[in-house]
């Protein structure tokens, strides 16, 4: 049997906020976490993606006594993004609550630290977030620090490379159609989907239901993370579930 | 009143079972001295994370002795979560082959995908098929999900410590029983309302 698909809402925080953007970009606040996480605990969320995403840009550390006061509140599965730079980082994390940790930037600048995060604290905690923006050619090319460094590394190799250093997820963001709401990027959630056996988690353009259909029945995503479409329309991830399930999906409820 | 050990050997994750002993109407100690789990009403083993790392940590802060004491000695109910679970096998087989706390006729194996949609890790939602109706699954009815993230379970070999399956690569033991021992491969603090459920009855053995 397959295992349920998970509707994940991604709250992304800057600078003592909730905010969301646009292609890692024009960043507009959406209100306070705390109430969020309450929101998101009554309703039942399958699953939390939770990202610092100035973090690594403002090379800070992540804010470990912020996640603590999330996860205290936080009775469902909590993944933590932003700013992880080593495994005393993941630790930390792990013991404020932290249930999964995201690493993007410092495992593309050094792979093994998904390796020695898998093997002190077991690789199903290790999530590789992998951005990646679409070139004019139809080239793609993953990008650190919040979209800002292209790295000359082509996704699908990338998430192999990952899933090989013992990743136990890969979290996949088109930077472009982040915050557009016009819908996944199916073509290459699908071919990373095909490349490795670890879950993945397709992020980046969801707006409306169908989009998540599209990118779990034709992109073969594990799961599928939003964040605009729940901040901005009336959509919510239990309407997401409802809908999935007409479908024909297993999710839960 | 009350006082849920919670025993901290350097594998996270404590805060979010305390908080959901709490929830729970529980008055949880989160400690990794030997000698607190002598007031123990009963006794946590959470854990994430590789099994010769957890067992060593167990050995090297003197717990393992004062477990053995309290959970086999005193009949102190127990429960282990994930790798806290995972840790009452004979052996386990992840990094290096490590022998355990031996409370569970069984060892633990890395699960192994059948067919080609089975992913692992084992990461999401997912239901038990009980085999009878042991004391912390009390009330829970079969549709239900809980949460699920590992790479490894547990096989095992006494047929009557097996509280439930979960049908995934094939079908592994999901929850494990022995008299007052009890164990969960699944996080019942991160389940939420059913999860509750789970670490209620378990508070009330």
């Amino acid at each position: 049997m397959s295992l349920k698909i998970r509707v994940m809402p991604t709250l992304l925080y800057k600078d003592l906020g909730l905010v969301k953007g646009k292609g890692f970009n024009s960043w507009r606040r959406t209100g306070s976490i705390m109430q969020a996480i309450k929101v998101y605990n009554m309703r039942e969320v399958d699953e939390l993606i939770f990202v610092d995403v100035t973090a690594t840009g403002q090379e800070r550390e992540p804010d470990f006594e912020c996640v603590d006061e999330i996860a205290d509140e936080c009775f469902m599965p909590l993944t933590v993004g932003g700013g992880i730079r080593s495994v005393d980082d993941v630790r930390r994390l792990l013991m404020v609550g932290a249930d999964k940790i995201a690493i993007n930037s410092a495992a593309v600048e050094n792979p093994q630290i998904i390796t020695d995060i898998a093997k002190r604290f077991g690789a199903q905690c290790v999530v590789v977030s992998i951005d990646y923006r679409k070139h004019d050619d139809g080239r793609y090319e993953v990008f650190t620090h919040s979209g800002k460094h292209a790295t000359g590394l082509d996704p699908v190799e990338w998430a192999k490379k990952a899933a090989s250093c013992n990743a136990g997820e890969i979290l996949l963001t088109s930077i472009e159609r982040d915050g557009t709401m016009t819908g996944y990027d199916v073509e290459l959630t699908k071919a990373v989907s095909e490349a490795v056996n670890v879950p993945v988690i397709a992020s980046g353009g969801a707006g409306e239901y169908e989009h998540m259909a599209a990118v779990i029945k034709d992109g073969k995503a594990d799961a599928v993370a939003a964040a605009a479409m729940y901040h901005f329309t009336e959509r919510t991830p239990l309407e997401a579930k409802r809908y999935l399930r007409e479908q024909g999906f297993n999710v839960r409820f | 009143m009350s006082n849920v050990v919670i025993v901290d050997y350097g594998m996270c994750n404590l805060d979010s079972i305390a908080r959901a002993v709490e929830e729970c109407g529980g008055n949880p100690t989160v400690t990794d001295q030997p000698r607190e789990l002598s007031n123990a009403t009963q006794i946590i083993l959470p854990g994430v994370g590789a099994f010769p790392d957890g067992m060593r940590n167990i050995r090297e802060r003197g717990l393992e002795s004062a477990l053995n004491d309290e959970v086999i000695g005193n009949k102190i109910p127990f429960l282990g979560i994930c790798l806290g679970m995972q840790l009452m096998a004979n052996s386990g087989e992840e990094v290096e082959p490590t022998k355990g706390l031996g409370w569970i006729n069984g060892d633990v194996v890395k699960l192994k995908a059948k067919g080609d949609d089975t992913r692992i890790p084992h990461i999401g939602w997912n239901v038990l098929e009980k085999t009878w109706d042991v004391p912390i699954l009390e009330g829970i009815e079969e549709d239900r999900d809980f949460y699920f993230v590992h790479s490894y379970h547990i096989k095992v070999n006494n047929e009557d410590q097996i509280a439930a399956y979960t049908p995934y690569a094939g079908k592994f033991v999901s929850s494990v029983c022995h008299d007052h021992i009890f164990g969960t491969q699944f996080h019942p603090e991160k389940s939420q309302k059913v999860g509750f459920q789970v670490l209620k009855n378990f508070l009330k053995y």
